[in-house]
This record gives C-alpha cells, sequence and structure tokens, in this order.
C-alpha cells in the first residue's frame, strides 16, 4: 500500500468521543484540545510516535460512525483512511459502548486493513462492577487489543509495543460477521457472473453492491446496463420487495456485535444512579435546568465586567506610567512624542487593557467544555435553535463566537451537514465578540454606570450580549429558506459524563487564545493605530490657526473649553480622516453620531478594536483631567455637537453599541468565513447583510430616542 | 411478544418509557445514519431525557445514550414496551 522504505503511517480511527484525541496526545506527545463534542478533531492533526525500534507517523482521522460517509467531516476521514492508506490502524474502540463501536470496527474488514485495537474507557466499566475478557475479545476480533486510559499513560507502552508488532508483521484485518446464508451465496453467484465476464469482483464487493445501491462499487455498473439487470435480480431475491439493504447489513453486523460483547464483556453490576444522572435530574430538568442555564450564562457575564475591573485598572495604570516615562524623552521632537504616546501607547495599550476580560471569557467557555455542561447546553438549547433551522450544536460555534467569530466560524466544522453550517458561518460574526466588549465597556462606564448605577450597567452589558442572537433568529429563518444545499443529517448529541475539568487543557486554551490576541494586538492594532494617529494629525495647521474661531465663541462655552483644547479639536476635524469623517457625517447623523464617532467607525472596518484607540485619538486629551478618572470617558462625558448639545446621550450610546453588535467590522473574521465557505460572496454577504443591519438598527434607535426625549 | 404493545409516534416518548423499533423506512432522507447509530427493526430503548423545551430526547440503546429530535425519528415505526419500575421523570 506504502513504500516501505519511508516512516510508517498510522491511522487513529474511531466514533466521536470514544478518546481518540486523548490517545493520540498520549502517543504523539503533540498537544490538543480534548473536548466533549463531537467533532474536536475535525481538522486532519498528524504528530510522531518513538516505538522501539522505529518512529511512525500517527494521523488522527477524524471520528467516524460509518465508513459509508454522510459529513463532509466523515468524507475526509474516510478518504484520509481509504484513499491515502495506512501501514497500521490503531482503532481505538470505547469499551463503555462497545456494540456501537464495533459498527464501524466491521466495516474496516471489508477494507484489507492490519488493525490494532486500543481499548478505551475501560476505567468506567469496572468502576460500575463489570469486566473485561480481553483475551476473548481479542480471539473474536481477530486481532492484538490493548486496554489503555490515555490521559495517565496506562496501557501506553503495551500498545506501543502491539504497534511494533503489527507492523514489523502486518496481518490483514479478516472478520466473520456473520451475513445471511441467502446474502452470501446471491453476492457468490453474482461475482460469478461478473468474473465470467470479464469484471473482477470480489465477494464483499458484491455484497456491498446488493445491500446498498449507494455502494462506491456499484458506480462501476452504471454504464453496463446488462449487468444492472443481473445485480437487480439478485438484489430481489436477497431483500424481496422491501428492499432495505442497508437495514439488513447493519442488522447483521449489530448482531455479531451483540454476541461480541456478550462474550468478552461482563456488563455493570451496580444499576444505582450514577452522579452524573443525579446532576442532569436537575441541570436538564425542565424549569431548574433553564434557570440555572440563564443564571449561568448572567454569571459568567457579569464576572466578565466584575473580576476583570481591577486587572483592568492595573493595566491602565501601566500604560499611563509607560507614558508618563517616555513622554520627557521624547520632548525634543513632538511629533515623534506625539506618535509614540498618543498613537502607539495609546493605541495598543487600549486594546491590551481588555486582556483579563477574553481570558476570563475564555476560562469559563473552557471550564464549562471540560465538565461537560457545553454539550448540555446543545440539549437545552436545540429546540430555541432547532425551530428556525440551526441546531443545539451551533451553540458551541455561536457561544464561541462570543469570545471571538473567527474561532466560532471555524467551529461550525461541527455542523455536521452543509446547510446548518453555512447557517452557522453567517451569524456566527452576529454574536458579540469580545472585540465588541471594549465599546460596550466605554460607553456603559462613560454614560450608563454613572447615571443608573453598577446594577444596570452589568445589565446593560448582559443585554447587550443578546442583541445578535436575537438578531440572529429572523436571518437563520430566512437563510434557511434561501439556501437549500447540502443534504439533511439527523440531529445527534451525546451527553458525556460530567468530570472536573482537565486543567492543563484549560491553561492551554487559555494561553493560546490570549496569544493570538496579543498577537493581533501588536500587529494590525499597533499598525493601526499609527495609520490613525497619522490620518489624524496631517495635514498640519499652522499655530494660530484657529485663534480667532476661539475667540469668536460665546463666552460659556470658551468657559468650556481652552484655547489649545479648542485648537487640537479643530486640527483633528481638519485632519484628512477628519475631513472624511466630516464629508459622510450627514449619513450617520440619525444614528446619533458626529463625525468623530463616524470616523472612528470608518477606522474601525478592517478591525473593530481599532475603535477605542481611535475614538481616544479623536475625543483628545484636555488639559484638566482628573486624576483618578480614565481620560476617554471624561473627554466623551463632555463632548457635545457644535451647538452644545451633549453627544453621548443615554440613547446615542445605546445606538453607538447596537451599530457595534450588528457590524461586522472585522477582516479576519471575514477572511474565516470566506474560507470556511469557499466563496468570497458569502463573505461579501456578510459583510453587506450585518451593515445594513447596524445602520438600520441604530438609526431606529437614535430615532425613537429623540422622539422620547423630547 | 407482549400484550401491552401499542403502536408510538414519536410524540409520544416520556421520561422513563421503555419502545422497540418495530420497524425502520430505509428509504426515507434521515434513515441511514439512525440504522449505523443501532437503532434497527427489534432493538430496543428506554427513554432517559426529555429537554425542557420536549425536544430532543436521549435515549439508552445499545448500552450508550444518544440524543435525538423527535421529528428526526419519523423514519422508525416504534412501539411502547409497558413502562413499568422506572422512576418517572
Amino acid at each position: 500500500m506504502v513504500e516501505t522504505s519511508a516512516k510508517k503511517r498510522v491511522a487513529l480511527v474511531g466514533n466521536p468521543n470514544a478518546g481518540k484525541t486523548s490517545l493520540f496526545n498520549a502517543l504523539t506527545g503533540l498537544h490538543q484540545k480534548t473536548g466533549n463534542y463531537p467533532g474536536v478533531t475535525v481538522e486532519k492533526s498528524e504528530g510522531e510516535c518513538q516505538l522501539t525500534f522505529q518512529k511512525v507517523d500517527v494521523v488522527d482521522v477524524p471520528g467516524l460512525y460509518s465508513l459509508t460517509p454522510v459529513s463532509t467531516d466523515e468524507e475526509v476521514a474516510t478518504s484520509v483512511l481509504l484513499d491515502e492508506g495506512a501501514d497500521l490502524v490503531v482503532y481505538v474502540l470505547d469499551g463503555s459502548n462497545i456494540e456501537r463501536n464495533l459498527f464501524l470496527f466491521s466495516q474496516l474488514a471489508d477494507h484489507d486493513l492490519n488493525v490494532v485495537v486500543a481499548l478505551t474507557m475501560t476505567d468506567i466499566l469496572m468502576r460500575s462492577g463489570g469486566d473485561f475478557d480481553i483475551a476473548r475479545l481479542s480471539t473474536l476480533l481477530g486481532v492484538e487489543v490493548v486496554p489503555v486510559i490515555p490521559h495517565k499513560g496506562i496501557g501506553i507502552p503495551e500498545l506501543k509495543e502491539a504497534m511494533e508488532r503489527a507492523i514489523e508483521d502486518p496481518h490483514t484485518l479478516e472478520l466473520d460477521v456473520g451475513f445471511p446464508k441467502v446474502v452470501m451465496d446471491a453476492a457468490d453467484r453474482l461475482a460469478d457472473h461478473m468474473n465470467r465476464r470479464g469484471i473482477a469482483l470480489g465477494l464483499r464487493e458484491a455484497r456491498c453492491v446488493l445491500l446498498d445501491e449507494h455502494c462506491t462499487t456499484a458506480d462501476r455498473f452504471r454504464d453496463l446496463p446488462e449487468h444492472i439487470a443481473a445485480i437487480e435480480e439478485e438484489r430481489k431475491a436477497v431483500l424481496g420487495a422491501s428492499g432495505q439493504g442497508r437495514t439488513l447489513d447493519a442488522q447483521a453486523r449489530y448482531a455479531w456485535a451483540e454476541r461480541v460483547r456478550k462474550e468478552s464483556i461482563l456488563p455493570p453490576q451496580n444499576k444505582k444512579r450514577s452522579k452524573s444522572e443525579i446532576a442532569d435530574a436537575f441541570l436538564t430538568h425542565r424549569v431548574f435546568g433553564l434557570l440555572f442555564f440563564l443564571g449561568l450564562m448572567y454569571l459568567v457575564f457579569q464576572s466578565i465586567y466584575t473580576f476583570a475591573a481591577p486587572l483592568m485598572d492595573l493595566i491602565e495604570a501601566g500604560k499611563t506610567a509607560l507614558a508618563n516615562w517616555v513622554s520627557p524623552m521624547l520632548e525634543s521632537t513632538p511629533m515623534v512624542q506625539s506618535l509614540v504616546v498618543d498613537g502607539v501607547i495609546e493605541g495598543v495599550g487600549s486594546v491590551f487593557v481588555f486582556l483579563p476580560q477574553i481570558v476570563i471569557l475564555f476560562f469559563f467557555i473552557a471550564v464549562l467544555e471540560g465538565t461537560g455542561y457545553l454539550a448540555r447546553a446543545a440539549f437545552l438549547m436545540d429546540k430555541l435553535l432547532g425551530w428556525c433551522g440551526l441546531n443545539g450544536r451551533a451553540f458551541i460555534p455561536l457561544l464561541s463566537s462570543f469570545a471571538c467569530a473567527i474561532p466560532g466560524v471555524m467551529a461550525a466544522r461541527v455542523m455536521p451537514d452543509q446547510r446548518s453550517r453555512l447557517l452557522t458561518v453567517l451569524v456566527a460574526p452576529l454574536m458579540s465578540c469580545s472585540a465588541r466588549l471594549p465599546v460596550y465597556l466605554l460607553l456603559i462606564g462613560a454614560i450608563i454606570e454613572p447615571k443608573y448605577g453598577p446594577a444596570w450597567a452589568g445589565f446593560a452589558l448582559f443585554a447587550m450580549h443578546f442583541v445578535g442572537l436575537i438578531v440572529a433568529i429572523p436571518i437563520v429563518f430566512i437563510l434557511n429558506r434561501k439556501i437549500s444545499k447540502g443534504r439533511r443529517l439527523p440531529f445527534m448529541l451525546e451527553l458525556p459524563k460530567y468530570q472536573w475539568p482537565k486543567w492543563r487543557d484549560v491553561f492551554l486554551t487559555l494561553t493560546s487564545r490570549s496569544k493570538v490576541f496579543l498577537q493581533t494586538a501588536g500587529t494590525i492594532i499597533f499598525a493601526m493605530s499609527v495609520l490613525i494617529w497619522a490620518l489624524l494629525t496631517f495635514p498640519q495647521a499652522k499655530p494660530g490657526t484657529y485663534q480667532k474661531e476661539y475667540e469668536a465663541l460665546s463666552v460659556e462655552r470658551q468657559s468650556q473649553i481652552s484655547e489649545d483644547e479648542f485648537a487640537e479639536l479643530r486640527q483633528r476635524e481638519d485632519s484628512a480622516l477628519g475631513r472624511f469623517g466630516r464629508t459622510i457625517e450627514p449619513v450617520f447623523a440619525p444614528a446619533g453620531f458626529d463625525w468623530r464617532i463616524t470616523t472612528a467607525i470608518l477606522a474601525a472596518f478592517p478591525a473593530r478594536e481599532v475603535v477605542v484607540p481611535a475614538m481616544g485619538i479623536l475625543f483628545g486629551t484636555g488639559a484638566d483631567v482628573d486624576e483618578g478618572s480614565p481620560k476617554m470617558v471624561q473627554s466623551m462625558q463632555k463632548a457635545t455637537w457644535p451647538d452644545g448639545r451633549p453627544l453621548m446621550t443615554v440613547w446615542s450610546s445605546i445606538s453607538l453599541m447596537v451599530f457595534f453588535a450588528l457590524c461586522c467590522q472585522c477582516m479576519a473574521t471575514l477572511a474565516a468565513v470566506k474560507r470556511e465557505t469557499n466563496s468570497w460572496k458569502w463573505a461579501a454577504f456578510s459583510f453587506g447583510y450585518m451593515t445594513t443591519l447596524a445602520y438600520i438598527f441604530s438609526v431606529v434607535i437614535n430615532q425613537i430616542g429623540l422622539a422620547v426625549s423630547k | 411478544m407482549s400484550s401491552q404493545e401499542k403502536v408510538l409516534t414519536s410524540k409520544d416518548l416520556r421520561t422513563g418509557m421503555r419502545a422497540r423499533v418495530a420497524g425502520v423506512e430505509e428509504g426515507q432522507e434521515l434513515c441511514p445514519r439512525l440504522l449505523e447509530l443501532g437503532l434497527l427493526p427489534g432493538t430496543e430503548f428506554r427513554v432517559t431525557k426529555v429537554a425542557p423545551l420536549g425536544c430532543p430526547v436521549e435515549i439508552d440503546v445499545r448500552g450508550y445514550r444518544l440524543c435525538l429530535r423527535k421529528s428526526e425519528t419519523g423514519c422508525l415505526k416504534l412501539v411502547s414496551l409497558e413502562d413499568q419500575e422506572e422512576i418517572a421523570g
């Protein structure tokens, strides 16, 4: 199959949730996230494993239920296994769910593979008083069986030895599942019929053709009508009028699997309810379960707001200290000083400050995933997501999108069919990602909290996270009617037993997420900050340009603003970006945005995080800032329209937050959408529909606000 | 088998209920996957959970737990087995 000189290839194959990823980690040492929801290992992961005498390549094949692929993931998996080939298949057999796992195993026997079985989850059965007869199981399956507990390293050396033996002395898996005699006789006749006519057809292939009209072998006869007649005749002989070949096939395999289980496994003895079941009686209860879910989500978002605050103050203080330290050193060149202090430190710092919140959010997601609660959340939410065309599994990509739409869009791969996958990809960016958090926090902190207190501030933050979700529902509903691609698959889900999260996994998730975030802050945000600074600083006006204008102001206005402050604001207004912002100000004015906010929005189209530094630069820093309060909050509160009306009212700040909640200001997300849908069309569509929605909603909100406050 | 058997639709499924697959309609779109998961003519299962909003349901079949939507089991013909001894949800 594969040339012998090269490094041998080992494929890890098994059902989803069989413990494949854990075993992969144990064999290769290369770390990968393990999760409880199906399809964590959608991407093909490879690693190296050191056996006693050689190194081998290990491929972690995506989880499969059957070698007759129905989903894209399964197509990938079967092609990795069958088309690329492997010197050895390590079949990961979930000992706590042996019958279903043996169904796929029995299909391996149809493809001339060299197999070793790694038996996982043995501890679960043992704990409930069951037992395995490994020797018997090995005999019945016709291959070596090694019990393993991958995350504890138990059985790994033995498995490696078995792998080495199987590679050195390969055997093809032979299995007699025991198809009914009538099937085998018909297959015999059919193979004979074809062989006599010069067409090679093995017994197994003949059986496949008989029992499954979608069998790939059957394609060979598509253009040969005279043979199709022969096939049809034998099919009738075997299946009668019903034609239910796949049922017959599955029945034979499951009957065999049941025999194997009965002969090799002592079932669990204590039948009392497990702790997980007791917990689930509450956590999936029709009243308490939903209340708990809502309460938990509320707690998550509240704690993001509360716990992060002291850390954010610390970072803020560090930023100020850095600016104060650097600033005097650059005194001699005001331009460079301004670039470094106002552009770089302010820009990058104002994004960096949100790291604590991102870490906290990812911490919650990783813990909920690790405990098995995320699968329950999918179970609880399926009905809610299902009626509009999504399903409970979309909950995971959608929840991830609350952290960042990019992993969310990528996580949509767990959706088993094309249609719901596309729907998920299209609405995931509507979920309120952590990059929107800065805008919410800034506006809630500046406008809502001073007016209504911290309880309402927390509620406002909670509510902002629902805006996108609520808007997504009708969007999915409409799109679901328009899109008609891909075949439907039944929704299915397994609820794993509750367990303590593996803290190492949680830690690794947090570090990798933080790294991605800081990399963005260090590159894109850095570059954008400098660019915005430049566009706002040039062209430079001559000193004294605005003196006359200031003198023309009313005394009352003059008492509000010093001449220097005024000149600085006017300078920004006359800068390249300011002019552009002012040109299109009329477009955004109905939404309650002046040229400064408009300019910040424009600057933030490539990456919405940029809006905060942009607003920071645009709103400028007054000379008379209080020591204790952050500069930007103060200057936002003080900002006015030219006629002196306050710019940021409660309504206009809600309008702005909703704009950010719905708008697709993220190049990276659009790139991810393009990659996942394989078309720029869908990326452009995402951008278009979200921007339109954002604009309409913010205009409506601001207009309602204007009407109400009259 | 039992005299208590009666035909069920998936809407009737309640926590604790036992049922048997009496037949399948293989031609239906969602059926092949259910077959591969082990829901075959003659297979018995028990409903272990019904989600708060009425759907999906979790069943115990062939020693494992599987969540499915009621509306997507249409290709399975179900009959109820008397639901004894189970603690009602």
